[in-house]
């Protein structure tokens, strides 16, 4: 485990791996970038909170990606208890009779090998529940 | 003066496609120069000079252009608003106007786009032999394609399906058959980078670009321009009869920014500025989307036909799938929609797109769009999107005068 680098910072690992945001404490608009201030309210006081890892599939689309022999990828829209996060629909089938609108899905870490170092990125996505 | 009507006094687009043997700089000539021509004026007339080239917006095309077709002094206006940058640089030369700097301008947007593939950068993180994280996300490695896409294909595909999800009836043949409409319409444009008439069969068939997209329902990257002369009402009475009749009434020029809302930059929202532009342009113009002859919207993808339907107030809300399956933007419907064949095979060269559909509209209510002529047209509305995001909506009128 300790040889593991989050994809993106906004990924917490470790036993429960889950998203972390930047709450506006002010209106409680959430974020997942680094913040120079609100957008919503223009307020420069943000929380860290922890998001769901339980959602809905509000949006999906599956791309051909343009390398012969690569698979396809379903990028999403996942409401995640209320907060929208994008992330790509992983462990299924990439078409549209395993991927549908409003399915249930979960957070689950999806590996991007490992750098010189030996440390492995470890990105997330989301698997479908059942 | 702040409150009087703007005119079109000329307008022109030339063929989008290919043109492998004219640079960005002969096609904004080309364009620029009929568009003088066709208002019947010259360089020497403009006050402002407003010009977009999206791909080369740091080289400064209004100058290069002025070096070509008319050194005159006038302040140039270089402007980069994303696939809006054709209404934003019209929009320009009408705040100028309106300002009351000057009373003629030249709006100009110009693209050579014809084999980039597709557009839409994903983040930018510099190759590294360890894991360093960088940027706004803390990303140690390009996020397209595992974290979601920015790549305009995947991100329009979304947004239709996101309203699918809103508001149910959608399906991957509903819009194959909103580009059927399109590809139908390019074969009266004989500007059209693509003329096929396409069967929905065939459109489903072609190669998925990014579900429910196929290629033909993909905007075609194309190379192309098209300007605009903008004059003022009091400047226009003291022109000739035949410049009066032929000029088209400004009735709304409206540009907006996405506003906050939840999710908006997770997936960007096209709603939410497009329905804000829209409703100001109808209360400036005093016009509802009722008394459209017809309308150019920002069809970059079959799937963003679909909500701007919705988000232009052409049908009620949440009812884009009823008001498309009635026939509503067909041809001989009661709001035509992209009777120019639409972005999808007219194409789609970025700067240019803003200007081109305006010219569109213009051609209609001038009634000069010969065999695709809406019949007694005397309102449209052309409306474009960029993403980041920017709306530009312009209300057009014909001439009284």
């Amino acid at each position: 485990m300790s040889n593991q680098i989050p994809l993106v910072e906004y990924l917490v690992l470790g036993d429960a791996p889950h998203l972390v945001a930047n709450e506006c404490t002010a209106c409680g608009a959430r974020y997942f970038d680094r913040r120079n201030a609100c957008a919503s309210c223009f307020g420069t006081s943000f929380a860290s909170v922890d998001i769901a890892t339980e959602g809905e599939v509000r949006a999906f689309t599956i791309v051909t990606p343009w390398m012969p022999g690569t698979a396809p990828y379903v990028p999403a829209v996942v409401d995640c208890g209320g907060t929208s996060v994008r992330g790509n629909v992983v462990n299924t089938t990439p078409d549209a009779e395993h991927i549908t609108l409003g399915m249930k899905v979960r957070l689950t870490t999806v590996p991007f090998g490992a750098d010189t170092a030996g440390t492995e990125a470890i990105g997330y996505g989301f698997e479908p529940i059942n | 003066m702040a409150n009087e009507d703007l005119w079109i006094l000329g307008i022109n687009m030339t063929k989008f496609g290919k043109h492998p043997d004219k640079d960005v700089v002969d096609l904004a000539a080309e364009a620029a120069m009929a568009a003088l021509a066709d208002g019947g004026v010259t360089m020497a007339d403009m006050g402002v000079l407003a010009a977009g080239n999206l791909m080369g917006a740091a080289a400064g095309v209004g100058q290069q252009l002025q070096k070509q077709i008319g050194q005159t002094g006038i302040p140039v206006f270089n402007v980069a608003n994303a696939c809006a940058t054709g209404a934003t640089a019209i929009r320009t030369v009408i705040m100028a106007i309106k300002a009351g700097e000057c009373e003629m301008g030249l709006a100009v947007g110009v693209e050579k786009l014809s084999g980039a593939g597709m557009l839409g950068a994903g983040m930018g993180v510099a190759a590294s032999d360890t894991w360093t994280p960088s940027g706004r996300f803390g990303a140690v490695s390009s996020l397209e394609g595992k974290t979601g896409t920015d790549m305009m294909p995947g991100v329009f595909a979304q947004v239709g399906m996101e309203y699918g999800h809103k508001y149910g009836g959608t399906s991957f043949e509903l819009f194959a058959r909103i580009s059927e409409k399109n590809h139908r319409n390019s074969t009266l444009n004989p500007l059209a980078a693509i003329q096929k008439d396409m069967s929905l069969e065939q459109i489903m068939n072609e190669p998925m670009i990014a579900y429910p997209n196929t290629r033909a329902m993909c905007s075609a990257n194309s190379d192309g321009a098209a300007a605009a002369v903008i004059v003022s009402g009091e400047k226009l009475r003291t022109l000739s009869a035949e410049q009066q009749k032929r000029a088209v009434k400004i009735s709304a020029s409206v540009l907006t920014s996405d506003p906050y809302e939840e999710g908006c930059q997770i997936l960007p929202n096209v709603n939410t500025l497009t329905r804000m532009a829209a409703k100001q342009a109808y209360e400036l113009a005093g016009i509802g989307p009722e008394d459209l002859d017809l309308v150019e919207l920002h069809d970059c993808f079959a799937t963003a036909e679909l909500v701007h339907y919705d988000n232009l107030m052409l049908c009620p809300e949440g009812g884009a799938v009823d008001f498309f399956n009635s026939g509503a933007t067909w041809r001989d419907g009661s709001t035509p929609v992209n009777v120019s064949g639409g972005l999808e095979s007219k194409g789609h060269p970025i700067a240019a797109t803003g200007i081109a559909n305006i010219w569109e509209i213009c051609h209609h209510l001038r009634g000069e769009a010969g065999p695709r002529q809406i019949e007694g047209a005397k309102v449209g509305l052309a409306h474009v999107i960029g993403l980041g995001s920017a709306c530009g909506v312009h209300i057009l009128e014909k001439s009284g005068l």
